[in-house]
């Protein structure tokens, strides 16, 4: 039996002579969204978050319809329930950790809302961070500190935009364990092979705009992986 | 030195300061967020006081205020004198007058914060209000301050608007600047140098506050990319 989609997008995107047309469907907890620099990666996850604008499309987050340009659907970025975490955490500078994390729960109720930041502080292991701001944390304590901030709310889906690339692997290897642990839908973007390559998820291949294939990471990024072994001059492998 | 001026003045640039920094923050949030046309126009009209000269300011503040439209007769209507030589009319005329020293430094606090902050404050479901409240306010602290060390100082040393609008009405609106005027008139340059002093001593030490205050939080580093 087919799992019911997580995700289901249609967008058509054209700005100063870049063009976006992707049509693309999440069914599985995790999945790798793969493509060079200037593909239209970061621009597919910021029109899923009402960043940005498509010029039409249409996109379903599990039941709720957040977009749709045939009947004027927009749902503004702070309904839609997308959690987005960057490359370089925007964390804001004036508010300790503890403070970040509790941005997005401000509706919520004191007590349950401490209990998350709890659970938050104790699945990242950043307890002891609790009352840094920004500017006093490494990188990779501010960029835990930033996917804490945006699981808090709980939201149906998380979008990160090569968050871990300044990291070293095993420090990336730990946050994506704790993410695996939080057990939230996922869609990663990355334009490393490596990267991409170790995370067991379904992979989307988007090239100039354009999705290229689909399917399982290590099937669909192959050629690429083949390509650079060439590059590197390793042994060949079918 | 006349201290019913020196009231009159501290007063004056005070409550100036208190009503820009109301109508300036959310109006400099506004012209920072918005995509509307009139932009343009709104930011023309805020900044027209820094080009006009202060007397022609000055005479249509004291039109606008008088019998002949229809705000000044509403306003006579409804308590029974004009605004014209009144403090409640040197309070409006001069924060028309200073309305670009708060307007600006807070436009240019606003736009100088990295733009990843206010999105990231809209996908964790904040308002525009709290996001102003919240993140813009806050990380604005030094631009507002000068904003109000600004408003607060050139309201001090305000003549050309004051004499139109206010007259020289001692304990009412005869402020430090025309005191300086008056002493000048009456060959009583010991007194207009004491009160010119006092005007220096103030600008000097709001200017040492303004620069005294250093970074308070360095720039933000995320950024929206166009991959």
């Amino acid at each position: 039996m087919t799992e019911s989609p997580i995700l289901d997008a249609r967008i058509n995107y054209r700005r100063s002579g870049f063009r976006l047309q992707v049509e693309f469907t999440l069914r599985s907890q995790w999945a790798v969204l793969f493509g060079p620099s200037g593909a239209g990666k970061t621009t597919v996850l910021r029109i899923l978050t009402g960043l940005t604008q498509p010029d039409s499309g249409s996109i379903q987050l599990g039941n709720h319809q957040l977009l749709d340009t045939n009947c004027s659907l927009d749902l503004p970025p702070s309904r839609r329930g997308i959690g987005f975490v960057l490359q370089q955490s925007a964390l804001f500078p004036h508010l300790t950790a503890r403070e970040n994390i509790a941005f997005g729960m401000h509706s919520w109720m004191r007590v349950a809302r401490e209990a998350r930041i709890e659970e938050l502080l104790c699945l990242f292991e950043i307890a002891s961070l609790a009352e840094r701001k920004p500017q006093q944390l490494s990188g990779g304590e501010r960029q835990r500190i930033a996917v804490a901030q945006a699981l808090a709310p709980r939201p149906k889906l998380l979008l990160l935009d090569e968050p871990f690339n300044a990291l070293d692997a095993p420090s990336r290897a730990a946050i994506i364990e704790k993410l695996r642990a939080a057990a939230v839908p996922v869609l990663y973007v990355s334009h490393d092979l490596a990267d991409a390559w170790q995370i067991n998820a379904h992979a989307i291949l988007i090239e100039s705009g354009t999705i290229r294939a689909e399917g399982e990471t290590r099937t669909i990024l192959a050629p690429q992986r083949q390509q650079l072994l060439t590059q590197l001059g390793a042994p060949q492998h079918s | 030195m006349d201290l019913e001026a020196l009231s009159v003045t501290f007063r004056l640039a005070a409550i100036t300061t208190a009503i820009l920094l109301v109508i300036a923050i959310p109006l400099a949030y506004w012209i920072v967020s918005t995509r509307s046309r009139l932009r343009a126009i709104v930011e023309a009209i805020t900044t027209l006081p820094i080009l006009l000269p202060p007397t022609v300011l000055g005479f249509y503040l004291l039109v606008l205020l008088g019998q002949r439209t229809a705000f000044g007769r509403i306003w006579i209507h409804l308590t029974g004198h004009t605004l014209a030589f009144t403090f409640t009319g040197l309070v409006i005329g001069s924060a028309i007058y200073s309305l670009p020293f708060a307007v600006q430094p807070i436009v240019a606090g606003f736009s100088s914060i990295d733009i990843a902050l206010v999105e990231q404050a809209r996908l964790l479901g904040a308002s525009r209000w709290r996001i102003l409240r919240s993140v813009l306010v806050p990380l604005s602290a030094r631009s507002i301050a000068a904003a109000a060390l600004l408003c607060f100082t050139h309201t001090i040393g305000e003549f050309g608007v004051v004499l139109m609008v206010g007259g020289d009405i001692p304990g009412a609106t005869r402020t430090l600047s025309i005191a300086i005027y008056d002493q000048v008139q009456d060959f009583a340059y010991a007194d207009a140098n004491r009160t010119a002093l006092v005007l220096v001593a103030i600008s000097v030490t709001a200017l040492i506050l303004l620069y005294a205050r250093r970074g308070a939080y360095p720039a933000a580093t995320a950024g929206a990319r166009h991959d």
